[in-house]
């Protein structure tokens, strides 16, 4: 015990000796191929591995190794952790920990089944996922969906502390993982649906007590903005910035809550997250007093805020007024690319709405905003002048607008739809190809929205939509797509039958590898996309595919387990409206291909 | 915002009567594959209760024991509240059960629940929630009684999935309807208190 006292010690005087250094323990262990100790891979998010011993020539022989039913059977989304010897699970609610012995074959080393209220389950919408764990200094951070927070001793299981993030009966949950970084750990918030008004909550990583919490809506006091520094395209957000862009107390059941991922810039401090949908989902009901279109800040933006103080450095609205249910929440993957034949330290990112947006990560200055799916119709572009009153605002078309087509009226063939070009599940960027690795989703809608009265607790939705394939494509509901971030361009694109809802994972072997709906584990050429291996897994895979390496060898690992709005949405199938009438069942249903069902999978070569 | 002030019909209306079946509906379940493909025979014959004539009162439809119920014209159109539950069940219950109530990997298909589940347990369901613990599953549907935007629509959902359980209405948007009845409009602000 005496040696953990001692590196405690050591640990206060390093964070008191250099403030700016990220926590040593995660800095160090990402850096090691061998071991995947946090859900993004890496504090930048970019899903990279180092391990090459699998590559473009051998994936084809890849083999399963051994398997691992999870006993849980709603929709599994994020990955297991791999800490040295041991690999660590997650489930969906009733989120259920395992830690598995690499060593000996997998055995079940410690469980940890925390109790909580099914009343929490219907607040979910879309499913009792978990997008998983995190380590930090020999601690596991398990974020339940009762918002519960709790650090497990990652040898025993044992509970170290616990605090209470939220309230489920106001509707707020969790299905985010935690970002730990230096001495604390920092967590989101569910509940969008549901009015919740959104947060991001720093907790001291040793004893759980709360260190500063940011409001996504609110007063400055209580949203962390700086009036003079806090930074929006290039000019400081002024004084009540969120306060000014809502009507009278709307933003008190507001939406904007923050359950997607968080990366982290060492060189800043900065950690970086998207903000979700305004509630409710009717825009008249949310219009200013004067009827017309208000921003609602800072909803659906990417904001970048210090570590230490949560106080924002700066924030980019990326659907002010949203009238689509556009979630910016995806992950910020950060990178330093050739942005129009310049070197820049960017932050790339992959929204609901369709567009695939490439900032300054240290400035927040806009460098590209393209349509990373040319289905995407609601907007003409974003306006990249910047003398003009538009900078950085999408061009809405009128067509598509279900705000100016009106409530009570139903606006046809808006792409994407609500569940977006593309969701939570994360892409990945190669260093090699210096390209962007995404699963799509390929799917269109039509949107009705209608008045709804707020109750604590109960949904706040207040649209009726539905979704069909992109229409004049290839009939199918996804693509898994390269991206050039620095020119804003489609390098190639691959189409799927189902919306590709599984996490990419870039190799330094030269393959990329994603999970289907169906429940295939596929394996891509880095360079074109082209197949080179794939293994239908017991069930559709919404998780996200990791690697590491034990004993020399290298490892595959994804969670099948079919569900999340995916599962939701296209279990029964889509039906397309301009096929008139009764034209029914002429697109795929999910259930025709797989079923419900946790299980982890594990590849290796023979 | 708040909930105060919402007059609605108390749920509790609808718990006694003839509920109390819910033991021989799963038995019902167990048979109903099989008897699922001699009901396709039948072309989406009525079930009992819409085969007997029905009454409509200010645009709104029932059975001839006071069940709501939905009216379809030859050519497609529908009544206004057999629309209206299709938009209210896109809000408030698809995120769980599926479009078009086909179900979902999260929660059941209630085009089947519809076909054995009378209007009596079926407003219990949704007033009171109901929950399943079991070894490989845990589900829980929430008590809606206390939300509006169910509750005052709660007829409307009834018939639109009744409908679609009948196999009268196909999946998506119902492409013809009636005009919104002056009856409907009073009934929506008086459930919600005039708001």
């Amino acid at each position: 015990m005496h040696r953990h006292a001692l590196q405690g010690v050591l640990l206060a005087v390093a964070a008191l000796a250099t403030p700016a250094q990220a926590n040593k323990d995660v800095v160090d262990r990402t850096a090691d191929p061998n071991q995947w100790v946090i859900q993004t891979g890496d504090y930048a998010n970019q899903r990279y591995s180092k391990l090459d011993q699998i590559n473009r020539d051998n994936v084809k022989n890849l083999k399963v190794v051994w398997t691992f039913s999870t006993g849980v059977l709603r929709g599994h989304e994020g990955s297991p952790l791999v800490v040295g010897d041991l690999m660590y699970v997650h489930t969906p609610f009733p989120n259920i920990v395992y830690a598995l012995d690499l060593k000996n074959e997998g055995k079940i080393v410690w469980k940890y089944e925390p109790k909580q209220d099914p009343s929490v389950i219907p607040v979910m919408c879309c499913d009792t996922v978990y997008r998983g764990l995190a380590h930090a200094d020999d601690t596991i951070y398990l974020h339940q969906a009762d918002t519960t927070l709790v650090a497990l001793d990652a040898k025993t299981g044992k509970e170290k502390w616990k605090v209470i993030n939220g309230d489920p009966k106001k509707g707020e949950t969790n299905t985010a993982t935690v970002l730990p970084v230096k001495d604390k750990i920092i967590v989101g918030i569910s509940g969008a649906e549901f009015g919740v008004r959104g947060h991001v909550t720093a907790y001291d990583a040793k004893t759980g007590k709360q260190v500063w919490r940011a409001y996504t809506l609110g007063p400055d006091s209580e949203t962390l903005f700086d009036p003079e520094k806090t930074m929006s395209l290039g000019k400081p957000v002024g004084k009540d910035s969120s306060l000014k862009t809502w009507t009278g107390e709307q933003w008190k059941i507001g939406g904007g809550t923050a359950w997607g991922w968080f990366s982290y810039d060492p060189e800043t401090n900065l950690f970086f997250y998207g903000t979700a949908n305004p509630s409710t989902w009717n825009p008249v009901q949310r219009a200013g007093s004067d009827g017309k279109p208000i921003d609602q800040k800072w909803t659906m933006s990417i904001i970048a805020r210090d570590v230490d103080t949560g106080v924002a450095r700066w924030a980019y609205q990326m659907t002010p007024f949203d009238e689509w249910d556009f979630d910016g929440v995806n992950e910020m993957i950060l990178a330093d690319i050739d942005v129009k034949g310049q070197k820049r330290k960017a932050l790339v990112h992959f929204d609901r709405n369709g567009l695939g947006y490439t900032l300054d990560r240290v400035t927040g200055e806009l460098l590209v905003a393209d349509k990373y799916d040319p289905a995407v119709n609601w907007t003409s572009g974003v306006v990249m002048d910047k003398n003009s009153p538009q900078y950085g605002r999408p061009q809405v078309v009128k067509q598509f607008s279900t705000f100016q087509t009106g409530q009570d009226k139903n606006t046809k063939g808006v792409c994407p739809a609500a569940l977006g070009s593309k969701d939570q599940q994360p892409a990945a960027f190669s260093p090699r190809t210096n390209l962007f690795y995404v699963p799509t989703n390929h799917v269109c809608m039509d949107y009705e929205p209608f008045r709804v009265s707020y109750t604590a607790g109960q949904p706040y939705v207040g649209a009726t939509l539905s979704m069909f394939p992109a229409p004049g494509s290839h009939g199918g509901m996804g693509n898994f797509i390269a991206w050039d971030a620095g020119q804003g361009k489609i390098a190639w694109s691959k189409p799927e039958l189902f919306s590709v809802w599984s996490g990419a994972l870039a190799t330094a072997g030269g393959v990329v590898f994603y999970g289907t709906l169906e429940g295939y584990l596929k394996a891509v050429d880095e360079k074109d996309g082209k197949d080179l291996f794939k293994f239908k897994t017991p069930s559709g895979i919404i998780g996200n595919v990791m690697t590491f390496s034990h004993g020399g060898k290298q490892y595959v690992a994804v969670l099948s387990g079919v569900g999340g709005w995916a599962g939701i949405g296209l279990a029964a199938g889509l039906t397309n409206p301009t096929d008139g009438l009764g034209a029914v069942g002429g697109y795929a249903g999910l259930r025709d291909y797989t079923a419900l069902g946790g299980a982890l999978t594990v590849f290796s070569l023979p | 915002m708040g909930e105060a002030g919402v007059s609605r019909a108390s749920p509790t209306r609808f718990l006694p009567s003839h509920r109390g079946c819910l033991l021989k509906h799963v038995g019902f379940a167990l048979i109903f594959t099989a008897a699922f493909a001699v009901l396709s025979l039948l072309q989406g014959a009525p079930t009992a209760g819409q085969t007997a004539a029905k009454k409509e009162k200010d645009g709104k439809w029932e059975t001839a024991d006071g069940t709501p119920t939905y009216q379809i014209t030859g050519d497609g159109t529908v009544d206004w509240y057999t629309f209206s539950g299709f938009r209210r069940y896109h809000s408030e219950c698809h995120v769980c059960h599926g479009p078009d109530g086909e179900g979902s990997t999260y929660a059941p298909g209630l085009i089947e629940s519809l076909k054995t589940m009378s209007y009596a347990d079926f407003m219990l369901v949704v007033a009171s929630g109901r929950e399943v613990v079991r070894a490989d599953k845990q589900s829980k549907m929430p008590a809606l009684g206390d939300n509006p935007n169910v509750m005052c629509y709660i007829d409307d959902i009834y018939v639109y999935l009744k409908a679609r359980a009948d196999g009268v209405l196909p999946r998506g948007r119902p492409a013809k309807r009636v005009e919104k009845p002056a009856a409907a409009d009073n009934a929506e602000k008086a459930c919600f208190g005039g708001k």
